[in-house]
């Protein structure tokens, strides 16, 4: 057997176990079987009781408008600005500006802009009484607003630059910019230029970023909670509303919903799939018509503008909840608070600082294991004489790509049959299935890219696979290990639905602590919110350091 | 120690890269393998060290004093081997490198990682990092090391390919002393003429196979 060949399929059982149990535990009790309630003959009742929910119609076109609308324009926006900042000269340190929005937790982003966007907030504020006339806050239904505007609108600015890294990653070996310079010596302005070439060899390394897009889309309960529509709700809020009802016998009605859920996610995905040909097809016609006159507006000022101004709308949401979080007395319609206090950070020393501890101590044990897998994983990968199959692959992303919401309440049944519910760690276990994913998407490229040779030699130096790998590849590699474990740490902070239903509430982070406290009082969500986009910073700090002592060697 | 190569070649997808070779290398004999690129040379350097992946794949017998290498792990089949570049490990300063590289047995430790740099005339050289070495020092510790890990046959991949001309010749004369010191059997992949006679190698040639033969027969 070769070197490091038990740990693939161990670690694919850490991130199969929960997703495949989880649905299973989701699917049984949709039809009737949940015997912890005594219910163990198969039924419809729990579709009937779903039909009969005042407003599901609702729920479901605003789940799918959400889900879909909020991608796409995500996606169009991400490549937008990847291509301009390949073409137009001295704009690529405009990609720095996205890496703190990415690394902020969603619910964090999400109370920035609902304080931005409501008629007591920011936005407002500047533009009052001088220009509006308001001296109170206007009756306006935003954030919350029915067709969940406000809900796209955080999407999109959360997941635009996932997808930009995610581009970046991928366009990073094609030598984009000799490719965009010989299109446009054909005549082809710089937009075009990149899309015809660049875009078709980047596109199949990002479906699954995009498929893992979608299935948030489909399950942003946190985000949800604090922009979304109320009345109805987006569909995953309903499913956890369900799921969360004291008379349990609203559980079967729960998990046909997610069930329900699940099974939109996966028509929308396959749609998304069935139009890439269509799409691809008119693309390639266009290039098979040459290049044609350039278009005299200034397209690609907007593709850097657009996307710029998303992202510093995210930032600036952050920045306010910071000023909230010191802030003492702030009357509407003043854009700046009288006075300034620190008694909210008192809090710390209360359940807060509590919350903060849990999070930090949670996400490090979470993004440590999920590194030190995806390493074993890897490393397991240069002693095959084949790189791991596909469906590996299939497996690896599959946590990414199933909406939360339709899986967890399955989780949570198989945690309490395994006494591991409400638990540190059943949430670790957990939050494990969700990590795993992105340490592998952030260090694969980096560990297949490294010279073979650096092995061989130390091999034939007389070296075993474990010493190779600890005195050889994580020193040259350090530098991407430490990025793998700063993305798994700020992954693990974010996660809210995961940490919700493992934790059974009991488990309390700041994710959890920001959701309660969003609607409630802006000092308070100030510091959560602070304290939720500071402290992924600090694994990228660290990551930082790391690789300045790499570069300096 | 010989180092015996039993109708050894490289295929790619089923195909033969070259003639199957029959060949043995006696202690302190250099045989320099010569042909022309893409026939396969590099690659069966790679399978001599068991590198070789899908779909290419080394056949034939390898055996080293006797011992057949097939399946034995890399690390334990008391190979040398310099590839194009010293691929010193920029973590470690040289004497690191060179203690990376010594067997743990050894007591006297800092009397022989001293004893090879001063062969090198590379004394004082231990505490420095290999970023800060000139290529011509990089390739000797580079050998050194693979010395250092007391080897029962070398393996040399083009490697004073990176160097300039006048650096080449010093540093092959610095290789030729220590191959014949240490009267190891020694494989060399090259298409430098000159690199084969300076160090007094015996010159095979890799025959073409099939379309190959014919494509290259120009």
């Amino acid at each position: 057997m070769p070197p490091f060949a038990v740990w693939p399929p161990l670690t694919l059982a850490v991130l199969v176990v929960p997703v495949v149990g989880g649905l299973i535990g989701t699917v049984l009790p949709a039809f009737g079987y949940l015997p912890a309630l005594g219910l163990t003959t198969l039924s419809l009742e729990g579709w009937r009781g779903l039909a009969l929910v005042p407003g599901l119609a609702w729920s479901v076109l605003l789940s799918v408008w959400v889900a879909l609308a909020s991608t796409l324009i995500s996606f169009c926006l991400a490549l937008a600005f990847v291509a301009a900042t390949t073409t137009a000269p001295r704009t690529a340190w405009l990609r720095r500006l996205v890496s703190p929005v990415l690394a902020a937790p969603h619910v964090g982003v999400a109370i920035g802009l609902a304080f931005l966007l409501a008629p007591s907030g920011l936005f407002v504020r500047l533009l009052s009484p001088w220009l509006t006339g308001f001296t109170q806050p206007p009756a306006w239904l935003v954030p919350g607003d029915p067709w969940g505007l406000s809900l796209l609108f955080g999407l999109v600015v959360k997941e635009t630059p996932f997808l930009v890294l995610m581009l970046l990653a991928a366009q990073a070996g094609l030598d984009a910019e000799r490719r965009v310079l010989v299109a446009r010596s054909l005549g082809y302005g710089p937009l075009r230029a990149w899309h015809q070439t660049v875009l078709p060899a980047v596109y199949p390394s990002l479906r699954w970023p995009i498929m893992a897009v979608l299935a948030y889309g489909f399950s942003p309960v946190d985000m949800a909670l604090v922009l979304g529509p109320s009345v109805p709700p987006i569909l995953a809020v309903r499913v956890v509303e369900l799921m969360g009802d004291p008379s349990l016998a609203r559980w079967p009605i729960g998990a046909a919903a997610a069930l329900l859920l699940l099974a939109l996610a996966v028509l929308t995905m396959a749609l998304w799939r069935l139009a890439e040909r269509p799409v691809s097809a008119v693309a390639l016609a266009r290039a098979r018509r040459g290049p044609g006159a350039t278009s005299p507006l200034p397209w690609r000022g907007l593709a850097l503008v657009l996307p710029t101004a998303v992202t510093l709308t995210a930032l600036l949401g952050l920045a306010a909840m910071a000023l909230w979080s010191i802030a003492g007395r702030w009357r509407f319609p003043d854009p700046w608070p009288d006075t300034l206090r620190l008694d909210g950070w008192q809090q710390l020393q209360g359940p807060l600082g509590h919350s903060l501890f849990v999070t930090a101590g949670l996400a490090a044990i979470v993004a440590g294991t999920a590194l030190v897998l995806t390493i074993l994983c890897l490393e397991a990968e240069t002693y095959r004489r084949r790189p791991l199959p596909r469906r590996v692959l299939f497996w690896l992303f599959l946590p990414l790509v199933v909406p939360q919401a339709a899986f967890l309440f399955g989780v949570q049944v198989v945690l309490v049959g395994v006494r591991l519910d409400g638990t540190l760690g059943g949430v670790a276990l957990v939050q494990l299935a969700f990590v795993l994913p992105y340490t592998f998407l952030a260090l694969a490229g980096s560990w297949r890219g490294l010279d073979p040779r650096w092995r061989l030699t130390a091999a034939s130096l007389g070296q075993g696979p474990w010493r190779v790998l600890w005195r050889v590849k994580l020193p040259l590699l350090a530098a991407p290990i430490a990025t793998a474990f700063a993305i798994g740490f700020a992954v693990s902070v974010a996660l809210y639905l995961p940490t919700l239903f493992a934790g059974g509430g009991r488990v309390r982070t700041l994710a959890l602590e920001a959701v309660a406290l969003a609607g409630a009082d802006r000092r308070s969500a100030g510091v959560v919110v602070t304290l939720l986009a500071l402290l992924p910073l600090l694994g990228f700090l660290f990551a930082a350091a790391v690789r300045l002592r790499v570069e300096r060697r | 120690m010989t180092l015996v190569l039993d109708q050894t070649t490289v295929r790619l997808d089923g195909k033969r890269l070259f003639q199957p070779l029959a060949l043995t290398v006696a202690p302190g004999e250099i045989v320099a393998l010569m042909g022309p690129s893409g026939r396969g040379k590099s690659s069966l350097l790679m399978g001599l060290c068991g590198g070789l992946r899908p779909p290419l794949a080394l056949e034939g017998d390898v055996r080293l004093g006797g011992r057949s290498l097939r399946g034995v792990p890399l690390e334990r089949r008391r190979l040398g081997v310099l590839f194009q570049d010293p691929l010193l490990f920029p973590h470690l300063t040289v004497a690191e490198n060179l203690a990376f590289a010594l067997p743990r047995q050894h007591r006297d430790r800092r009397v022989r990682i001293d004893a090879a740099l001063e062969r090198a005339e590379l004394q004082g050289f231990g505490e420095r990092r290999p970023s800060t070495l000139s290529g011509g020092q990089a390739a000797r510790v580079a050998l050194l090391r693979a010395l250092l890990a007391e080897p029962q046959a070398l393996l040399l991949d083009e490697p004073f390919a990176k160097l300039d001309a006048p650096l080449r010749r010093r540093v092959r004369a610095f290789v030729a002393t220590m191959i014949a010191d240490a009267r190891l059997p020694c494989l060399l992949v090259t298409h430098d003429r000159a690199d084969a006679q300076d160090l007094g190698a015996r010159v095979v040639e890799l025959g073409g196979e099939g379309e190959e033969r014919t494509r290259t027969g120009r």
